[in-house]
């Protein structure tokens, strides 16, 4: 069975169609990648698979592991084995960032009917998971996302993933804003998490990050279609043509 | 004797057997509503209170007679319907008060079970946590603990009735010397009417061993609760004092107009921390309790300290200003509150520092959390005096919105007369977004939970200043009150 498995998928934000049925298969063990030029609605499906409610989705369907996602509320989706890395992580002022994480593991693992961890089992895994993206434990004291930089803020986000240990995986646009340094060390954050079991969507405006994380598949997101896929080196050809090529392309196809 | 609405005074003095003279006769639960010096006498009399007592209260009776209900108070989108004084009933007591029990086993078992029902494990708390409890009941109170142990220590903590009885020199001594009988509107009704409260005098130089601990609830229908607490901190003495209340649903509004007075005399230190939740009406602002409340502590004496940490959540309407008057040199005063408005509620609250002695300190911290339709005032006075060099304030202002529909409002005032002072002001309004729950739920966080850990990191730096299972409390009573707030 698929992982993921998205069919002809509509949705819309204040009656304006951003996904115009859009399908998409992701097996266990797979990495796929997005690329699409800026608004082309990469964050929209990201968020669409997440669950925020401000899309509106007006056709097609979103399995996980055979699941219906759409009748889930975004909590649920989450505990189910979804993870979304943000593309601009938001600040939760007063709220430590180890208390936030906590609370998150636990209900995760409430509902996978696992113990609730103890103080001293979480710290331990938090100690071996800021490691894979040598994040400073001193950072997670302070609210969460306050005041972390924004190389901080996307390392944060793979940690977080490596706690929650989600089936799941949509990285939006994990290496935008990051040095070369930093964009290893989110990587490779990344690549310690693959597993047979677990998916990635990679979402991405640059293949930079494709050097690190290699895909097994690429599509190209345009206008809210997947209008092309391919293996790895599309993501190279897109590198050097550019999306006007893409574009052009599928206007001649069309 | 159950009450009929329609008895007159006259008769009911009538068919209670009433004669002047023989006030311990009477065995009522409840005066029928009015007031008047009849009244006024009555609940003296009923209490038994010595001749200087009740000229006290007359004293303050007559004043209150030409004073008006203050307008000022920040309210907006409340039909404020007048309190009608004469409809209330200012007296009520349990049935069985004759007998007031001396511990938990004689209390009325019905009674407990009711404490149980509202979350207060009153036997657990006593026994458990080495808290000494001063339950009052209505108007009457009906359980005090743990008295030897705080008589050994010298402490006196006791019913305000007892105290006028038992100390009547310390009671004539300290009342009404930091809210005097007619302060204001309120403050007067309550010097008028009380029925009782809570006393307690730390001697010279003692520690009290335990926090000390009441609760308040309003029980009968149209009854107004006003209590009234006078805690004394003798010099170099030390208390930590808990005020918490719950109230069950009404549908009628009820009037709730307390005074607390406190006195630290040199290097004392007086802490007075108070969850309040009375009835806040139902979600569409029908009942729920009027809150007008007259607290102020005077740090009499050098280096003294007196520290009020609130946490606000119950009332319909809340009208509230715990303050400081800091008279000894090196003073401290200090104000911690947060409160909650959800559904209709509305609460004008905040402090009054008043620095009197030289290089006095005063702290405020006020964090209001507007929901619903709610609306939240902060209103302080920060007032440095030509005498009081040195001096200096912190006042640190924060709102939080949730939703649209509700509104946060500050009016802050500063009046500097000595040019050493330094006064710092700091505010700011935030509202709990969309996406700041959606990012909790991305991590499996339910939109309770996300909007419970929210604010509770928003009132983190008072609840720091809770006694451990107070702090535990008042978050739970925030997760409560903003249950239905979350869509
Ligand atoms: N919440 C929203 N409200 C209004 N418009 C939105 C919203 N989210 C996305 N859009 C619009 O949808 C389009 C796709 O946006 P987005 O998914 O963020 O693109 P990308 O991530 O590919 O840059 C853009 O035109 C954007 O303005
Ligand atoms: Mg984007």
């Amino acid at each position: 069975m698929s992982l993921l498995e998205i069919k002809n998928l509509h949705a819309s934000v204040e009656g304006i169609e951003i996904l115009k049925g859009l399908s998409l298969t992701i097996d266990p063990g797979q990495v796929h990648s997005i690329m699409g030029p800026n608004g082309s609605g990469k964050s929209t499906l990201s968020r669409v698979i997440a669950g925020e409610e401000t899309y509106k989705i007006t056709e097609g369907s979103v399995l996980l592991n055979g699941k219906n996602l759409l009748d889930m509320n975004p909590e649920d989706r989450a505990r189910e084995g979804i993870f979304l890395a943000f593309q601009y992580p938001v600040e939760i002022p007063g709220v430590s960032t180890k208390y936030f994480l906590r609370t998150a593991v636990n209900s995760i693992r409430a509902h996978r009917d696992l113990d609730e961890l103890d103080a001293y089992g979480f710290l331990k895994l938090v100690k071996e998971k800021a490691a894979w993206v040598q994040l400073d434990p001193a950072l997670l004291d302070r609210p969460v996302n306050e005041g972390f930089s924004g190389g901080e803020k996307k390392r944060a986000e793979i940690f977080q993933m490596a706690m929650l240990e989600p089936t799941m995986c949509i990285l939006d646009e994990s290496d935008s804003g990051l040095d070369i340094d930093a964009l290893r060390i989110v990587a490779n954050g990344v690549n310690q998490q693959r597993s047979p079991e677990r998916g990635f969507l990679v979402i991405t405006h640059y293949q930079r990050l494709l050097e690190y994380i290699v895909p097994d598949v690429v599509h190209v997101l345009l206008d809210g279609r997947i209008v092309r896929s391919g293996g790895k080196e599309l993501a190279l050809e897109l590198e050097e043509k550019g999306y006007s090529w893409i574009e052009q392309e599928v206007a001649a196809g069309a | 004797m159950p009450h009929d609405p329609n008895t007159t005074l006259d008769q009911w003095a009538e068919q209670s057997d009433y004669k002047w003279g023989f006030v311990t006769d009477i065995d009522t639960d409840t005066l029928p509503p009015g007031l008047n010096e009849e009244v006024i006498r009555i609940i003296s009399a009923r209490k038994g209170e010595p001749e200087w007592m009740l000229e006290w209260r007359l004293g303050a009776f007559a004043k209150w007679k030409d004073m008006v209900e203050p307008e000022w108070a920040h309210w907006p989108d409340h039909d404020w319907r007048p309190i009608d004084y004469q409809a209330i009933s200012y007296y009520s007591a349990p049935k069985r008060d004759e007998d007031r029990p001396k511990s938990l086993d004689e209390v009325d078992p019905i009674l407990l079970e009711t404490y149980e029902k509202l979350g207060i494990p009153l036997e657990e708390r006593a026994a458990l946590a080495g808290v000494a409890v001063d339950a009052v009941f209505d108007s009457v109170s009906v359980a005090t603990t743990f008295r030897d142990k705080l008589a050994e220590a010298g402490v006196i903590f006791c019913p305000f009735s007892e105290a006028v009885q038992k100390h009547p020199e310390l009671v004539k001594k300290y009342l009404g010397k930091v809210v005097s009988r007619t302060d204001n509107f309120f403050a007067a009704l309550n010097a008028a009417v009380f029925t009782d409260g809570s006393f307690v005098y730390i001697p010279k130089g003692v520690r009290c061993p335990m926090e000390l601990s009441t609760y308040f609830r309003i029980n009968q229908m149209n009854t107004g609760q006003f209590e009234r607490t006078l805690i004394v901190a003798d010099e170099g003495a030390y208390v930590s004092y808990l005020e918490g209340c719950t109230a069950p649903q009404r549908d009628e509004n009820q009037l709730h107009a307390a005074v607390v007075e406190l006195v630290a005399m040199e290097d004392a230190e007086i802490k007075y921390s108070t969850i309040q939740n009375w009835y806040p009406g139902d979600e569409n602002g029908v009942g729920g309790i009027y809150n007008f409340v007259t607290k102020r502590g005077l740090c009499s004496g050098d280096r003294s300290h007196i520290s009020w940490t609130q946490v606000e959540t119950g009332s319909a309407m809340t009208w509230k200003y715990p303050s400081c008057i800091l008279k000894g040199d090196d003073s401290i005063g200090e104000f911690y509150s947060v409160a909650l408005t959800n559904n209709y509620q509305q609460a004008d609250t905040g402090t009054k520092m008043i620095h009197v002695g030289k290089r006095t300190h005063s702290n405020i911290v006020s964090k209001g959390i507007s929901a619903g339709k709610g609306h939240n005032t902060y209103r302080g006075l920060v007032k440095i005096l030509p005498g009081s060099t040195d001096s200096r304030n912190y006042t640190q202002c924060d709102s939080m919105l949730m939703g649209d529909e509700c509104g946060a409002h500050t009016f802050p005032v500063i009046e500097v007369e000595n040019c050493t002072a330094q006064v710092e002001h700091e505010a700011s309004t935030t509202k709990i977004g969309e996406d700041q729950i959606f990012y909790c739920n991305q991590r499996g966080i339910s939109s309770e939970d996300a909007v419970s850990m929210i604010v509770n990191g928003f009132c983190r730096e008072v609840f720091a200043e809770l006694p451990m299972e107070f702090a535990v409390e008042a978050k739970a009573l925030l997760a409560v009150s903003l249950e239905d707030s979350v869509g």
